[in-house]
C-alpha cells in the first residue's frame, strides 16, 4: 500500500539546487522506495541526477510516491521538506 | 645537472620544498572486455568511495577558508557521487556491455552531462554539468590510479608549481604547506601574485616554462625576492638558500612586530612614517606595510594614465578611495605636477629648450587656471571622506603660493555656498626649488606645511640631472649644501610651529634618516616597502645623539665625508 502527495510548485527556480538537495537528502533518510512523477515521467527521488534531468519549473504540478516499511513517515518529511523551503503549495 | 631559470619575482621570501604539480594529469584509458563483472562493479565502488573521501577534505577545506555558501558545490558533487541511480547505472554498463569500468563511468556521465548541457534555457543545469566533469574526473583517478591534484588535498610542504592560479585555487590554499608558488604565466598584478602576497608565500610567476620544468617530487627552490628558480639543488646551493631563506624570516619577523606600532625613537620621540603613491592600487601596500600616512599622492598618474584630462567625479572617486582607505590618518596630495619629463598624450605642451626648467606643474596650474580648479573641486568634495592634504609642486615664489591659496579658497568658498560637505585642509608647498628652500623662513608664515622633494631640490642645487651619466656624480644627497638647505627648511617650520615631511628618496635612505632625525624632520615618507625597515632602523637611535651627528655633518665639507660620520656613528 502506498502512499502519495501531489503538490503545485511555487518556488520561483524550480526543483533545482538547493530545494533539490534538500529533497534528495530528505528522501535518502527512508528505506522505502521514493518516487517523484512529473510530466508522465518517474525518477528515484534519492538520486540527485534523477530529480535534476526532470528540469521541474515554476508551476509544474509533481507527484511524489513512496513505498515500504517508512512511507509515511517519508511523505511527511518531503511535505515538512517542501513547506520551510516554500517551495510547493 | 639541474635547469634552473628565471621567473618574474612576485612575492618576497624564498621556499625550498618539494614540488606539487598542479596540473591536470593524463586520464586517457582503452575500452576493454572484462569476464569478471563482480569484480569490476567492485572496482566501480572503491573509485567512488575514494572520491567521495577527497571531495569530504575539498569541502571542509572550503567550509574553513570560504564559509558554508562557497562550499555548497562541493556537497551537490558529494550527492552525486552517492546517487544510487548513477551508480546503479555504472554497474548495469559493466554487466550489459562487458566493459571496464572506466568505459562504463564515462559512457553514464556523457548521457548526463548531453543531457543537462542540452537544457540550454537553463544556466543553472549547464552550471551542473560541469560538476559531473568535474565528479567524473576524480572518479576515473582512482579508477586509473593517478593522483588528481587540489590544493585542498595537499598535506606536506610543498612548492606549488601550476600554469596559473585561478581564484579557486588560491583560496584552497593551505598555509602551512605551501611554502612556495611558481607558475608559467601572469605578472606581478597577477590573482596569484596578489593573493601570494597577501598570503606571504614567496612566488615567483611568468616562469613561462615551470610546468615542463619541474618533475612531481623533486626539490625545487623558489627565490621570490630575485625570481630564480632552481630545480634539484646540490648540497651546496641548498645549504646557500636555507640560509638566506631564514634570514630573510627573522628580517620580516623583526619588521612585522613594528607593523601597528608607532615609530618611536630609542628615546622616545614620535615621527611619522608615510608612503608615497601614484594610484589607489598602490593602497594594499601602503596598509600592508603600516605606514602612518601617505606623505605623498603623485595625481599626475591620473592625468597620465587617461585619455583625456581627468573630470572632476574621476578625480574625486580616486582620491576618496585613498582617504577612505587611510581611516583619518592624513593623506597628503600634490596637485598635478605635469612637464619636465611627464607629459600627456592628449594635451600637447608646447616644445621648450629646457623642460625641467619650464612650464610644468603649478606654472601651469596657475596658467590654466581650469584644469587647477577641477582638481582643487574634486580634492575639497574628498576631504569631507577622511583626512587630507593638499601640497603644491614646484613652487618658487611666495606670490605663487598665494595665488594657488586664492584660487583655492574661492573653489571652496563656491563649494561651501552649494552646501558641500568638506573637511580641514592643511595647504602646504613642496619644497625642490632652492629659492623656496632659502625663504623657508617668510613661507613658513604662510603655509600650514613644507614637504621637501629631495629628487628635484637636490637637481636644482646642483644644477645637474642624474639621468646623466655624464654628471651623474654631482647626484649628492649628503652634500653638506643640500644638508644645508634641508636643515634651514626644517628649523624655518619649526620656528613657526608648522609641520615638516620630506617625500624624496632621501626620506627611506639608511645614511640619510639619521641626519634627519637629528634635525627633528616631523614625517618621512618613502615607498611602501621601505617603510617598517626605516622604522626598525629608527627605534634603535636616539634623537639626541643624533642631533649632535647632524651638527657634524652639517658642518662637514664633502658628500662622502657625510657618509663616514654617519657609518662610523652607527654600527
Amino acid at each position: 500500500m502506498a502512499q502519495s502527495k501531489e503538490f503545485h510548485i511555487i518556488a520561483e527556480t524550480g526543483i533545482h539546487a538547493r530545494p533539490a538537495t534538500l529533497l534528495v537528502q530528505a528522501a535518502s533518510k527512508f528505506t522505502s522506495d521514493v518516487t517523484l512523477s512529473y510530466q508522465g515521467k518517474d525518477v528515484n527521488l534519492k538520486s540527485i541526477m534523477g530529480v535534476m534531468s526532470l528540469g521541474v519549473g515554476q508551476g509544474a504540478d509533481v507527484t511524489i510516491k513512496a513505498e515500504g516499511e517508512d512511507e509515511a513517515a517519508a511523505i511527511a518529511a518531503i511535505v515538512e521538506a517542501m513547506e520551510t523551503e516554500g517551495l510547493a503549495e | 645537472m639541474s635547469n634552473n631559470f628565471k621567473g618574474i619575482a612576485a612575492s618576497n621570501g624564498i621556499a625550498i620544498a618539494k614540488a606539487y604539480l598542479l596540473v591536470d594529469p593524463d586520464l586517457s584509458f582503452s575500452k576493454t572486455t572484462i569476464k569478471d563483472v563482480t569484480a569490476e562493479q567492485a572496482r566501480v565502488d572503491d573509485a567512488l568511495k575514494a572520491a567521495s573521501a577527497d571531495v569530504e577534505i575539498i569541502k571542509s577545506r572550503a567550509e574553513k577558508n570560504l564559509g558554508a555558501d562557497e562550499a555548497q558545490v562541493f556537497e551537490a558533487h558529494l550527492m552525486v557521487l552517492s546517487d544510487p541511480e548513477m551508480s546503479g547505472a555504472f554497474k548495469q554498463k559493466i554487466a550489459d556491455d562487458q566493459v571496464n569500468a572506466e568505459q562504463a563511468v564515462k559512457e553514464v556521465t556523457d548521457m548526463y552531462i548531453g543531457m543537462f548541457e542540452a537544457m540550454t534555457d537553463n544556466a543553472y543545469m549547464q552550471e551542473r554539468a560541469a560538476d559531473i566533469r568535474d565528479v567524473t574526473k576524480r572518479i576515473l583517478s582512482h579508477l586509473l590510479n593517478v593522483a588528481l591534484p587540489n590544493p585542498a588535498l595537499i598535506d606536506e610542504e610543498v612548492v606549488l608549481v601550476s600554469k596559473d592560479l585561478t581564484p579557486s585555487d588560491t583560496s584552497q590554499l593551505d598555509r602551512q604547506f605551501v611554502k612556495g608558488i611558481l607558475t608559467d604565466l601572469g605578472g606581478r598584478t597577477a590573482h596569484a601574485s596578489i593573493m601570494a602576497r597577501t598570503l606571504e608565500i614567496p612566488a615567483v610567476v611568468g616562469s613561462e616554462v615551470a610546468t615542463q620544468e619541474v618533475a612531481a617530487g623533486v626539490t625545487v627552490i623558489v627565490d621570490g625576492l630575485t625570481g630564480d628558480v632552481i630545480v634539484d639543488p646540490d648540497a651546496d646551493t641548498l645549504a646557500v638558500y636555507q640560509q638566506k631563506a631564514a634570514d630573510y624570516l627573522a628580517q620580516r619577523a623583526e619588521w612585522a612586530l613594528l607593523k601597528d606600532q608607532q615609530t618611536v625613537s630609542a628615546d622616545g620621540k614620535n615621527f611619522v612614517l608615510g608612503a608615497n603613491i601614484g594610484s589607489p592600487k598602490d593602497m594594499d601596500a601602503v596598509l600592508e606595510n603600516g605606514s602612518e600616512g601617505v606623505g605623498l599622492y603623485r595625481t599626475e598618474f591620473l592625468y597620465m594614465e587617461s585619455d583625456h584630462l581627468p573630470t572632476e567625479d574621476e578625480q574625486f572617486e580616486a582620491y576618496k578611495a585613498v582617504v577612505e582607505k587611510m581611516a583619518g590618518k592624513p593623506v597628503t596630495v600634490r596637485t598635478m605636477d605635469i612637464g619636465g619629463d611627464k607629459n600627456l598624450s592628449y594635451w600637447k605642451l608646447p616644445e621648450e629648450e629646457n623642460p625641467f626648467l619650464g612650464y610644468r606643474a603649478i606654472r601651469i596650474s596657475l596658467d590654466q587656471t581650469d584644469i587647477f580648479r577641477t582638481q582643487l573641486r574634486a580634492l575639497l568634495r574628498a576631504s569631507a571622506y577622511g583626512n587630507l592634504w593638499i601640497m603644491f609642486p614646484m613652487i618658487a615664489t611666495l606670490a605663487e603660493f598665494r595665488s594657488a591659496k586664492k584660487v583655492y579658497s574661492e573653489e571652496r568658498a563656491k563649494l561651501e555656498k552649494a552646501g558641500v560637505a568638506m573637511g580641514d585642509i592643511k595647504l602646504g608647498i613642496m619644497i625642490e626649488i632652492p629659492a623656496a628652500a632659502v625663504l623657508a623662513d617668510k613661507f613658513a608664515k604662510e603655509v600650514d606645511f613644507f614637504s621637501i622633494g629631495t629628487n628635484d631640490l637636490i637637481g636644482y642645487t646642483m644644477a645637474a640631472d642624474r639621468g646623466n651619466d655624464k654628471v651623474a656624480y654631482l647626484y649628492q644627497p649628503y652634500n653638506p649644501s643640500i644638508l644645508r638647505l634641508i636643515n634651514n627648511v626644517i628649523a624655518a617650520a619649526h620656528n613657526e610651529g608648522k609641520f615638516v615631511a620630506m617625500c624624496g628618496e632621501m626620506a627611506g635612505d639608511s645614511i640619510a634618516v639619521p641626519i634627519l632625525m637629528g634635525m627633528g624632520l616631523d614625517e618621512f615618507s618613502m615607498s611602501a616597502p621601505s617603510v617598517l625597515q626605516t622604522r626598525s632602523l629608527m627605534k634603535k637611535l636616539n634623537t639626541a645623539d643624533m642631533k649632535l651627528l647632524a651638527a657634524k655633518a652639517l658642518d662637514a665639507e664633502t658628500n662622502d665625508d657625510v657618509i663616514a660620520l654617519v657609518k662610523a656613528a652607527i654600527k
